[in-house]
């Protein structure tokens, strides 16, 4: 079920468009941010409340990589892997990364604290390499870097 | 006499980073131009004719004439309704970093361009399309719109007058096709982002079947510009016969990275050394993609040709989004096509097969090249891949972008990849 502030959220997004089904995507990315991912229950919630069908949605879902329709862990890590984060160390930091956490490209930790994706030029290359961790730039990356900025993710 | 302004766009950035909110942007003069336009009686046609005078092109990468899209919108009372307006804020092109500068320091620019934009085209609705990761830039946004329409320069009756345009912020859920116009409205009716066919063009057929116009961010921003200091002010900016200012900048081993605001026509080569800084101590410089993925690489003897729309043609290249990515003779220029062609393939929609089937052919070839499995006929492979994505081949530009930096690659860089090849391995690692 949606809960109360997920529908609001929704009709107030909805309201941006002529169409109901237009605003899906937003509202895949509300649900998102309420649970961290888009089940399949919340999917056939979002599409029951738009009037679209599951099939539709989960169409539509599958296409943008930024909506998750697998659980991820309580932080999600996006490191650029892009033309100029390449040139500036991208394979370093990936591999500091996965041996901090133990884990390669689309794992979750066992802890369940960090999944670690890859994402492309995050529009800061001036400052590569680059990461996001949930809504926070990380620019300008070293291991050290990415040491310290992990640990203010608990 | 009006101050000389040199760098219009970037003019209220402040240095520590922070927002020029509604009232700094008041008092250094900004919505003087929506006034102008919606109070003291300007037409439409008015406002397009100035943009049309100063020679406004595209700075989303392919340079197309502002008021010739803007003039294929159908006016006046018998045109379809509503007409949109829809700003390209999407930036995921891989080496840009542009319009994040604009969207994050000063907002009330980009919605001042699209209020006159807007009027231009007689738009109802318009949107902000902006890429999903812009988390700041969407915080931003969203509080420079609520001061906006606070302040009556956006919803009913625009200052008392009888313009009167919604603007809404959408978030993308990612991929580079929301870049492409006719991707980005599909992604703005909650569809997958596929292109669509043209014709019909978006200005006469675009969102929800109504006509729609797509700019970038820095196309909108240059227009209040336009509007206060007259056309003839904006193509004096440029040195060369393409017009106003661009935001230029440099990523890879380059002493100072950054971004700066220049003179549209600026060369290469100042761009490179004067702001730049020319290359890090201990790496030399090999060749430069001039403006993000999807251009033709361009080496040394090249590096005092003019950035500009037609100069960059004439050397076979682009100035594209403007922000350089610059190779270094410590990095693999294999490794780096490698790179670019994954991002190509990785983010093809899958609809044309020259491009989802060639460029994960190509990624292939290039990944066993770097791991020392090269065969001698993998370069007339490249080629003739490369020669099936040229522009018409495919049903949008990114087969072809992707082109760009493939051939010149193979250009440019021939020996090294033959090496490669002959040595059964990528000679940096
Ligand atoms: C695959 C692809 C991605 C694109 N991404 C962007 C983008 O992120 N931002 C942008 O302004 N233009 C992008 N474009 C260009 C747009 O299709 C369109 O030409 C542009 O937004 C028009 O604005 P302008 O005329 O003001 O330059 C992209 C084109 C392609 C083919
Ligand atoms: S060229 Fe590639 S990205 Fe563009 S429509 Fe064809 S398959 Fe899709
Ligand atoms: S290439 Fe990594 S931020 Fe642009």
């Amino acid at each position: 079920m949606l809960s109360p502030e997920e529908i609001s959220e929704i009709e107030a997004e909805a309201a941006h468009y002529p169409r109901r089904d237009a605003v899906c995507i937003d509202a895949m990315r509300i649900v998102q941010r309420h649970r961290g991912w888009v089940s399949d229950e919340s999917l056939h919630d979002i599409a029951a409340h738009l009037g679209m069908s599951v099939t539709d949605l989960d169409s539509v879902a599958t296409f943008y990589n930024l909506i998750f329709r697998r659980p991820v862990g309580r932080h999600v890590i996006m490191i650029c892997d892009s033309v100029s984060c390449w040139m500036m160390g991208y394979d370093r930091m990936r591999e500091h990364l996965g041996m901090r956490l133990g884990i390669g490209l689309g794992d979750t930790t066992s802890d369940n604290r960090f999944t670690l994706l890859p994402i492309v030029c995050l529009g800061c290359c001036d400052r590569a390499p680059a990461m996001m961790v949930d809504d926070d730039l990380h620019s300008g990356l070293d291991p050290q870097k990415i040491d310290r900025a992990l640990e203010t993710y608990t | 006499m009006t101050p000389l302004i040199e760098k219009p766009l970037t003019k209220n950035m402040r240095p520590d980073g922070s927002v020029v909110d509604r009232k700094a942007y008041e008092q250094a003069g900004g919505y003087q131009a929506v006034r102008k336009v919606v109070q003291h009686g300007m037409t439409s046609n008015a406002v397009t004719d100035a943009v049309k005078d100063a020679n406004l092109r595209g700075r989303g990468g392919a340079g197309f004439p502002t008021a010739k899209k803007w003039s294929f919108v159908p006016l006046g009372k018998d045109a379809p309704s509503p007409t949109y307006l829809i700003c390209n804020a999407d930036e995921m092109e891989p080496g840009t970093f542009k319009d994040r500068l604009l969207l994050e320091r000063d907002p009330h620019q980009l919605i001042e361009g699209m209020i006159i934009s807007g009027f231009a085209i007689e738009a109802d609705v318009a949107y902000i399309f902006l890429r999903g990761e812009y988390v700041l830039a969407a915080e931003r946004l969203l509080r420079a719109i609520a001061e906006a329409y606070d302040a009556h320069y956006l919803g009913k009756n625009i200052l008392g007058s009888d313009y009167s345009l919604e603007l809404h912020l959408h978030l993308s859920g990612g991929r580079y096709m929301c870049g492409e116009e006719t991707g980005l409205l599909n992604a703005l009716e909650g569809k997958r982002a596929n292109p669509r066919s043209k014709p019909p063009f978006p200005p006469v057929v675009g969102l929800f079947g109504k006509p729609t116009v797509v700019n970038n961010v820095e196309t909108l921003c240059c227009v209040p510009h336009i509007i206060n200091h007259g056309a003839a002010w904006f193509r004096a900016l440029g040195r060369t016969q393409d017009a106003g200012t661009k935001l230029f900048g440099a990523s890879g081993k380059v002493k100072r990275p950054g971004l700066w605001e220049l003179p549209m026509g600026t060369t290469i080569r100042e761009i490179l050394e004067e702001h730049a800084g020319g290359m890090r101590d201990g790496v030399t410089f090999r060749g430069l993609l001039p403006g993000g993925a999807s251009t033709d690489f361009v080496t040394k003897e090249h590096l005092d040709t003019p950035m500009d729309y037609s100069a960059m043609a004439t050397i076979g290249s682009r100035m594209g989004t403007g922000t350089m990515i610059v190779l270094d003779d410590q990095t693999c220029p294999v490794g780096m096509t490698w790179n670019l062609m994954h991002f190509f393939a990785q983010e093809s929609c899958g609809w044309c097969t020259p491009c989802w089937s060639g460029l994960g052919w190509v990624e292939r070839i290039l990944k066993s090249m770097e791991e020392g499995q090269g065969k001698p006929g993998d370069l007339d492979k490249l080629t003739s891949q490369a020669n099936m994505w040229g522009p018409g081949a495919t049903f949008c530009a990114l087969a072809p972008g992707a082109a760009e930096p493939l051939h010149s690659a193979l250009k440019c860089f021939r020996d090294d990849f033959e090496r490669h090849i002959r040595e059964k391995r990528c000679p940096w690692r």
